[in-house]
């Protein structure tokens, strides 16, 4: 059953239209992939479904479990199961990752002890001891914001995460970490949707759906082979 | 209730004097600061002060006599020390406190372990009269009141505050607290706080300022002298939260002598205008000074602050940093000045100033001033002006906090180089302060 469904989403920035009417479903425990060519509105549709005050939504519907969220602030979504990891998460200075996740934690409803014990096993999860107490993303490199958002949705387990490009500009060894962590919150129940340019972290991953999106519009939807043809052949001729 | 007339007079100064059972030094000390006061010109820089009326003021008002233990206070006011937690923190956390309402200090208290190491915590007043050679060598020394028209305004009219004298070598553990209330409409508020660090001595000192808000123009001047003698560490924390209808125009000067170090702390969040910008004259080699100042300006407000270092020694150094927050239609200016004089050779000075304009109307101006008269020195200026980025509010937003959360979480953080180092209890108290600014103007 779907948990996340989005019907005919029309969205627009600063009076550009960028998304034509997109559709397409989450499940429950699943990973699924959304891919496309640069400038395609890969990363407006997530910002559109966290609910960013500058992606205005002209049309459609976004349902977490059955009800409306389309009008929803931002963190209210957070607060019904739905998260967002950045491609580009920003710094914050003088605020610490833990002192900012205990915060986010508290107001997604999990207990503090609770969240003590999920934070430090989390950081031993993602090799991210060191990185503990710092403050959030300054100073990180760009492998190790990718996996300070993937420590955040450990902590808050996500209904839903919408994961823009967690793979991009990360070494070998980031990217197992990484891919195990999605795979975990599948297994403990998320539907998760990830932007992704590369097949490669699909292969680690137990991968059920596949989105094409072009011009604001899904043009294709497959198996996980979908991501091969599109490695070899390009979107170009996927798209038919 | 003792309460003079209106108005600046040579009468009102001698009643006051009378009142209090002064030496005649001081009355003399007074008059001539009236003098002073009548001489000096305005401020001719920062904001305007024209809504400050001298003959409206009333100079001095007893509210509530003094008492020996806080159930004997007036309900009123024992309400309003209870509800800012002073009582309990002096359980807690103080090794001393004196609580002043309008012109009298009303309590005072002074752990017993203190005292037997020597130590002098009392009212100015008394200290006058129990320490007369004392406080006669130092009153008004550091700062005279020809300084400025508000140092002599201070001189003539002062009335309660604190002395505190560290005998050589005592480390006072724990921090000493002064809490200012001003009570009454239409009062004037000049404590007056003097500090005498014998050579290696060290304190901590903590006042905080508050008062409930009348339509009522209200004008707080008091004065600051701190004196660290060889060696010694003297400490100073502020958090000021007057009410908006107060003018709060102060004095604050620092001598520390060879070895010496001298921290003011400040936090500045209440007032309608503020000038304030505590200085350390670093008279002796190696002395030391670390000026913190936060600030957080809204609707109305004008907070003019600043800290000054003043060279005059070999291997000097001091280090000037402020975060400032601006919301609204208020301003905030911060004016950072290094003086180092030919001797100073060796000195370092450093002055960094950030601010964090939360709104389009708020304004804000840096004003560094870097004098220095030798080549062998190390000083530099660091200023920067930021706004908080959609993409941050956002960010926290996305993971469940509200706006006003957001906001106030990037505040904290950016002020937070300043917060830890302010003691815990009012850092928490600072925290709340800042949250609670953010939820009444958006909720």
């Amino acid at each position: 059953m779907a948990i996340l469904e989005v019907r005919d989403l029309i969205v627009s920035v600063e009076g550009n239209r960028i998304l034509n009417g997109v559709s397409f479903a989450l499940e429950k425990g699943r990973v699924h992939a959304l891919m496309g060519p640069n400038g395609s509105g890969k990363s407006t549709l997530a910002f559109a479904l966290a609910g960013h005050p500058d992606y205005t939504v002209e049309g459609g519907q976004i349902l977490l479990e059955s009800e409306d969220i389309t009008r929803l602030p931002a963190y209210e979504r957070a607060r019904r199961g739905l998260f967002l990891g950045f491609q580009y998460p920003p710094e914050v200075e003088g605020v610490k990752l833990r002192e900012f996740l205990r915060l986010a934690a508290a107001n997604c409803h999990a207990p503090f002890c609770e969240f003590q014990k999920l934070y430090l096993e989390s950081l031993t999860y993602f090799r991210m001891e060191e990185l503990g107490e710092r403050e959030l993303n300054v100073g990180f490199s760009g492998g190790e914001k990718k996996r300070s958002e993937l420590l955040q949705m450990r902590v808050l387990r996500p209904k839903v995460a919408l994961l823009d490009e967690p793979d991009s500009g990360v070494d070998v060894d980031a990217l197992r970490l990484i891919a195990a962590g999605i795979e975990e919150a599948a297994r403990l129940g998320s539907a998760v949707l990830l932007i992704t340019h590369y097949p490669r972290i699909l292969e680690h991953l137990p991968l059920s759906r596949i989105f094409v999106l072009d011009e604001g519009k899904i043009v294709k939807e497959g198996g996980p082979e979908l991501a091969w043809e599109i490695e070899r052949r390009g979107y170009e001729a996927v798209r038919g | 209730m003792k309460r003079t007339k209106a108005g600046l007079t040579a009468e009102l100064i001698e009643e006051i004097s009378r009142e209090k059972g002064e030496p005649k030094w001081m009355l003399e000390q007074r008059l001539r600061s009236l003098e002073a006061f009548r001489r000096l010109p305005m401020p001719r820089f920062g904001p305007d002060l024209s809504e400050v009326d001298f003959d409206e003021i009333f100079y001095y008002l007893r509210t509530v006599e003094p008492v020996t233990s806080w159930d004997e206070l007036p309900e009123e006011i024992k309400r309003t020390f209870e509800e800012l937690g002073l009582p309990e923190a002096e359980r807690k956390a103080l090794a001393g406190l004196g609580a002043q309402v309008d012109s009298e200090v009303v309590y005072r208290s002074i752990l017993e372990e203190v005292r037997a190491q020597g130590v002098i915590f009392t009212p100015m007043e008394e200290a006058v009269r129990d320490y007369p050679e004392l406080v006669r060598e130092h009153f008004m020394r550091v700062i005279p009141p020809e300084d400025n028209k508000f140092a002599a305004l201070h001189g003539a009219v002062w009335s309660g505050g604190t002395f505190v004298w560290v005998p050589e070598g005592v480390e006072v553990a724990i921090p000493l607290q002064a809490y200012f209330r001003m009570q009454t409409q239409g009062v004037g508020q000049f404590e007056h706080t003097l500090i005498v660090a014998e050579p290696g001595s060290s304190v901590h000192y903590i006042e905080g300022c508050s008062a409930p808000r009348y339509s009522k123009v209200a004008l707080h001047s008091g004065m600051v002298e701190i004196v660290a003698k060889e060696g010694a560490h003297v400490r100073f924390t502020t958090i000021q939260n007057w009410s908006r209808n107060v003018y709060n125009l102060n004095n604050k000067r620092a001598v520390a002598y060879a070895g010496a170090t001298v921290d003011w702390v400040s936090g500045s969040l209440g007032s309608k205008v503020t000038m304030l910008y505590p200085s350390t004259v670093l008279a002796g080699k190696g002395a030391r000074t670390e000026n913190l100042s936060f600030s957080f300006a809204r609707d109305g407000q004008w907070l003019d602050l600043g800290a000054k270092a003043i060279h005059l020694a070999p291997d000097t150094s001091s280090r000037l940093i402020s975060r400032s927050v601006v919301k609204g239609k208020a301003k905030n200016v911060f004016r950072g000045k290094l003086f180092v004089a030919p001797e100073a050779r060796g000195a370092k000075g450093h002055v960094e100033c950030s601010t964090l304009l939360l709104s389009p109307e708020a304004e804000t101006e840096t004003i560094p001033t870097l004098d220095v008269r030798n080549h062998d020195v190390e000083v530099g200026h660091e200023a920067t002006v930021g706004r908080i980025s959609r993409e941050q509010l956002f960010y926290l937003m996305s993971r469940g906090l509200e706006e006003a959360e957001a906001m106030s979480l990037i505040v904290n953080g950016f002020v937070s180089p300043i917060l830890k180092e302010i003691p815990f209890e009012y850092a928490i108290e600072l925290k709340r302060l800042l949250e609670m600014s953010f939820t009444e103007a958006i909720g």
